[in-house]
């Protein structure tokens, strides 16, 4: 069972019962749909702009556990960063998750450290980054949908 | 309903038979019980896995079946000391492996109870066999405004090979509807067949609702208005008998890693009238009687099909799997699974806030669910935790998934050497689960 709350932080637990910034942003400046074919996993990421800077970015869609709270929890990370600063938290969020040698402790990750547990489940990696990769594709400006195959 | 009771051909010489010899004395006492589980355990050697400190509870079995030791051995002892390429080799060895290859052919024959080993092509899997008769024979049966006609429940296997065909010919696609329960619309299904049906295609026993199709039924349908049936038997045949000669169907496909067989092997049978008027499928080595650059004629059946170095181990897996299979025998296995399914069904039944996705009353081995609360992929990875080993996505299915408005559902599956505790080890991980996501 502990091994288990290593992956299903309360953290997590909580954003997946109530996910922050779940809605729709009327207009705005970027969005993407991302879609795991496997799990059937499917959200949408809408950002708003200022100049390079990301003022307001929200998701929708249905998933895990992992998924939904990973989505809800880099909509609070990444508001006020700018793209650049996303960028490289994205690398830093996919490393944390795939890397046994990561460091969840580093600084600058802050919640984001309670998704160390995935390392552990190789086939959830995907359902923690999903919603990274959608994003990314809503700041490239990239309109197909991302899928995590 | 016409599905045939029994196996008519006789069985081979059972590898692991309870059965006592021909010769002993008196049948078993009662107090023997007719279907010993820990026997049959002992069998599989994988079953004696822990996983994460916990016995394997493996529930998996409509993704893949485990094999027991006379498979293993089998596949082992060709290759340490039978191996050899089949065909036109004068070497002992060779000889050796052609005869193995041909006495596996004879027993799926009479797996199938089919008239001929000429009616039984061997394949790569189900799909391979469905593609094979979308292309072979759907290219000459199917043309422009003919319909192709399939369930609303089949894998993606039996709808993507009918869905290029139909592309290919400028056909159409028809799909018979199912209800909430899972259930075939019969009285669809006869509206459905038209003067231009010109293929049905139908899964016997749906791999994520666990639902059994009528298929005497549907193949005398069939009959009625002259349109070929495949039957796509890959979820059936390992839970009951299948003869394609009661069933009268023109095609049926099975693949042998889910028959307690090794994966990368799976059988074609077809009629042999229709067999032979068919062009082959795919063109190479050992699926010609000659060559010349101008003219190229075929081998017979059923070699006309099984171009190139057929994978002759997975072969000689196959025919000790089967053979493993008749020799426990599905009058002993059939009663112990339905056992566990009511089991199964009653105890996921008391899980607060747990679905069934699949509530037929005709059903085998399959226990699909949803959980209020808890994605199934959640549901998956914690149940993993404690050791048991379930499915959990749209199982290649996903206009099912489409039709009861689930993204995913969780799958249990039994197999002949599932046990009541195992399900017990299902629920308990499923009361963890629902620790994790409280209503």
């Amino acid at each position: 069972m502990s091994e288990l709350r290593d992956l299903y932080q309360e953290v997590i637990l909580d954003h997946n019962r109530n996910p922050h910034n779940f809605r729709e942003l009327d207009g705005a400046d970027r969005h993407a749909d991302g879609h795991n074919p496997l799990c059937g996993d499917r959200l949408a990421v809408y950002v708003n702009l200022d100049g390079e800077k990301i003022v307001d970015v929200s998701f929708i869609g249905s998933g895990c556990a992992i998924s939904k709270a990973s989505a809800s929890l880099m909509t609070d990370a990444v508001r006020g960063k700018t793209l650049e600063e996303a960028r490289h938290l994205f690398q830093r969020f996919l490393t944390l998750v795939t890397d046994d040698a990561a460091d969840a402790d580093a600084p600058g990750l802050g919640k984001l450290a309670v998704f160390a547990g995935v390392r552990d489940y190789p086939t959830r990696v995907k359902c923690a980054s999903l919603a990274w990769h959608t994003l990314r594709a809503a700041v490239d400006d990239r309109h197909e949908t991302v899928t995590t195959e | 309903m016409s599905l045939p009771e029994t196996v008519t051909a006789a069985a081979p010489t059972p590898v692991a038979s309870a059965e006592a010899p021909a010769s002993a004395p008196a049948p078993a006492p009662a107090s023997v019980p007719a279907f010993d589980i820990e026997r049959i355990r002992a069998d599989f050697p994988i079953l004696r896995r822990q996983i994460r400190e916990h016995a394997l509870s493996y529930l998996d079995n409509a993704a893949t079946t485990q094999k027991p030791r006379a498979v293993l051995d089998a596949i082992a002892r060709y290759y340490a000391s039978g191996n050899a390429n089949i065909h036109r080799g004068v070497y002992v060895l060779s000889e050796e492996a052609t005869a193995a290859y041909d006495a596996a052919r004879v027993t799926v024959q009479r797996f199938l109870n089919a008239r001929s080993p000429r009616e039984i092509v061997f394949t790569r899997n189900s799909t391979e066999s469905i593609n094979l008769v979308a292309q072979s024979f759907g290219r000459r049966q199917v043309g422009p405004g003919d319909e192709v006609l399939i369930t609303h429940m089949e894998h993606h296997s039996n709808i993507v090979p009918w869905q290029l065909l139909c592309e290919q010919v400028d056909a159409r696609l028809r799909v018979v509807p199912i209800d909430d329960r899972g259930v075939l619309q019969m009285d669809e299904f006869e509206r459905l067949i038209t003067p231009r049906t010109r293929m049905i295609s139908v899964v016997h026993l749906s791999n994520s609702l666990g639902t059994i199709n009528p298929v005497g039924d549907i193949v005398e349908l069939a009959r009625r208005h002259g349109v070929p049936v495949l039957i796509d038997a890959s979820q059936s045949v390992y839970h009951m008998p299948v003869d394609v000669q009661a069933l009268d169907c023109d095609f049926l496909c099975f693949t042998g890693h889910k028959t307690y067989g090794p994966t990368g092997i799976g059988v074609l049978y077809g009629r042999e009238s229709l067999l032979d008027a068919m062009p082959p499928y795919q063109g190479g080595g050992d699926m010609i009687r000659s060559v010349t650059f101008e003219k190229t004629t075929y081998a017979e059946l059923p070699n006309k099909f099984e171009a190139g170095t057929p994978n002759i181990a997975g072969v000689v897996g196959l025919g000790a799997a089967l053979d493993y299979l008749t020799g426990v025998g599905f009058e002993a296995i059939a009663p112990h699974e339905a056992d566990l399914l009511a089991y199964g069904t009653a105890a996921l039944s008391e899980v607060r806030g747990l679905r069934l996705i699949g509530t037929a009353p005709d059903k085998a081995s399959i226990l699909a669910f949803v959980m209020k609360g808890a994605h199934p992929h959640d549901v998956g990875t914690i149940v993993d935790t404690e050791g048991v080993a379930i499915r959990t996505g749209h199982h290649c299915t996903q206009p099912i998934m489409d039709y009861f408005g689930v993204p995913a559902t969780a799958r249990a599956s039994v197999a002949m050497y599932s046990t009541r505790a195992e399900i017990d080890a299902l629920v308990r991980a499923l009361e963890r689960v629902r620790e994790m996501f409280p209503l």
